[in-house]
């Protein structure tokens, strides 16, 4: 590889961005092949923080594999280890206290929010704008305190377990997430201010980085990258799981398919989830935070697949069984991977400035790609 | 479509595919020849139009390596699985990754760890493991590292 980099005989230079690279947020190494400052080539070497979770989960319980995927997609893990426990109750034929369900939902929406803001202030600074960082953090850290103080932990919150949650909500729980609600209302109106109605922001991020939709489809891009070119890609919508039948909420759609496409989907999906949680948040039910199950769970033999819908798209398990205490094979369709195949396509002939733009917008969780 | 028009039309196309149901969704078994066939058929037949392909992977059975690919239609809604068994010497199966673009990145993963030769493939090249890689592929069942921790 190292041979390759310099320039080549007909004047195209290949050049490295990463694996420390700020804009790669994480350890990503792209290997570029540009003419001038046209891109020619985009070449994503993985990798860097490859763990091989699904060997690994080979030889741990089905108690104790759920944990490990907290460490995939970080931003999201609370919704990883929901896919999981999902994945083991339909295969166990476990009922799910209510309670449990509109608290899971709950802590994926949040999850979501805190996500999004999360990619909403380094997606600035990646464009050069670093007081959005601050902005984004002042309302994230909000939610980081609301999860420290009900499941323990701010960042890997491990807090969904096969047939419920761990332990019941805080006391604090509803007050505190609608004092978030009401802060971040009052502060929504900044993101606008700040970023999207700024007219520098516009001009890099419109027209930048196309997908069309046959494209979106084929490269497997799921989540707001897909709905930026106007696919229909909820699985929240599509095939439903838990309560998200019963909410009211909207698949945020658009047909641009260009970076700032990407970007309205996600700011405007910070709104639905702010839907999801006022319907919830006062009606959650009494009863059981979690539902009886054996201290040793052991999946009947056959294949279990499900489905979610993570902040970056669409997050799958597939549990292969033989009938034992620990999975036989285990295999996480992360969201991150197909999407950053896309890059490539999306990437070609357009400037170098212009791919911090692009991806910027796929909202690149490195440990979800690499697993 | 449910899956018994599914089955009539795939068995229209490929009169030796097998199917079993029961699980989540309609599973079809292949042989491994004809299913750059199947695939194109699966993909342009207006009737199936399965454009998405949501998952690819491969299964170790140590007999036998079994090939996964998850297809979903973004147009009328309905999955199917296909299943193809590999032998353990020398694996190959066609590429579909002209077909479903997604696959040449899922198709280079399993090339890696599983050691799955994909015949036509635009570019199989290592792209998880360091380069310079050798020895026995990682998510084989008999794969032993006597320096890292693999098991618990």
């Amino acid at each position: 590889m190292v041979e390759e980099i310099g320039r080549t005989t007909e004047g195209d230079v290949i050049i490295n961005v990463g694996p420390q690279h700020p804009a790669t947020h994480g350890v990503l190494h792209l290997l570029i092949t540009i003419n001038g400052e046209t891109i020619k080539k985009v070449e994503p070497h993985l990798g860097f923080i490859h763990r091989s979770i699904e060997k690994m989960c080979e030889s741990l319980s089905y108690r104790q594999f759920i944990y490990v995927t907290s460490r995939m997609d970080y931003l999201s893990s609370h919704i990883n280890n929901h896919a999981c426990a999902l994945c083991l109750e339909k295969g166990l034929q476990i009922e799910v206290p209510s309670r449990a369900q509109v608290i899971r939902v709950l802590m994926d929406e949040l999850t979501r929010i805190a996500s999004h803001e999360l990619w909403w202030g380094a997606m600035a600074m990646d464009l050069g704008a670093f007081t959005p960082f601050f902005h984004a953090f002042r309302e994230r850290e909000t939610i980081n305190d609301i999860m420290e103080e009900t499941c323990g932990a701010r960042l890997t919150m491990n807090y969904i377990v096969p047939g419920g949650v761990m332990q019941d909500i805080h006391p604090n729980f509803q007050q505190r997430v609608k004092d978030f609600i009401s802060l971040y209302k009052s502060k929504v109106g900044e993101y606008d201010e700040l970023v999207t109605g700024n007219i520098i922001f516009q001009n890099r991020m419109k027209g930048v980085g196309y997908l069309s939709a046959e494209d979106a489809i084929s490269f497997g891009c799921t989540g707001p990258t897909a709905r930026g070119s106007g696919v229909t890609c909820d699985i929240r919508k599509l095939y439903p799981y838990e309560i998200y039948e019963q909410l009211q909420f909207d698949e945020i759609l658009e047909t641009a398919g260009d970076s700032f496409a990407r970007y309205m989907v996600r700011v405007r999906e910070m709104n639905q989830s702010i839907r999801i949680i006022e319907q919830l948040i006062d009606n959650i039910p009494e009863g059981d935070f979690q539902a009886k199950t054996k201290a040793v769970l052991k999946l009947p033999k056959g294949e279990f697949y499900q489905r979610v819908e993570t902040a970056r798209g669409e997050f799958g398990v597939y549990i292969v069984s033989e009938g034992g205490t620990t999975p036989y094979r285990i295999k996480f369709r992360s969201p991150g991977f197909s999407n950053l195949s896309a890059l490539d396509h999306m990437a070609r002939g357009s400037k170098l400035g212009d791919l911090v733009a692009m991806m910027g917008t796929l909202d690149l969780v490195i440990p979800d790609i690499d697993r | 479509m449910t899956n018994e028009e599914l089955k009539a039309i795939i068995t229209e196309i490929l009169p030796t595919a097998t199917f079993e149901e029961g699980g989540q969704w309609l599973t079809i078994n292949i042989e491994p020849v004809d299913w750059k066939l199947l695939a194109g058929q699966l993909r342009q037949e207006p009737s199936l139009f399965f454009d998405f392909l949501f998952c690819l992977t491969c299964i170790d059975w140590k007999t036998h390596l079994t090939m996964v690919y998850h297809l979903d239609s973004t147009k009328f809604r309905h999955n199917i699985v296909i299943k193809s068994k590999l032998a353990v010497d020398n694996p190959s199966i066609e590429t579909v990754s002209d077909i479903w673009q997604t696959a040449n990145f899922h198709e280079r993963e399993v090339y890696e760890m599983f050691g799955v030769n994909f015949i036509n493939h635009p570019d199989l090249r290592l792209l998880i493991l360091p380069d310079g890689w050798e020895g026995k592929r990682p998510m084989l069942k008999d794969f032993e590292d006597p320096i890292n921790m693999i098991r618990l």
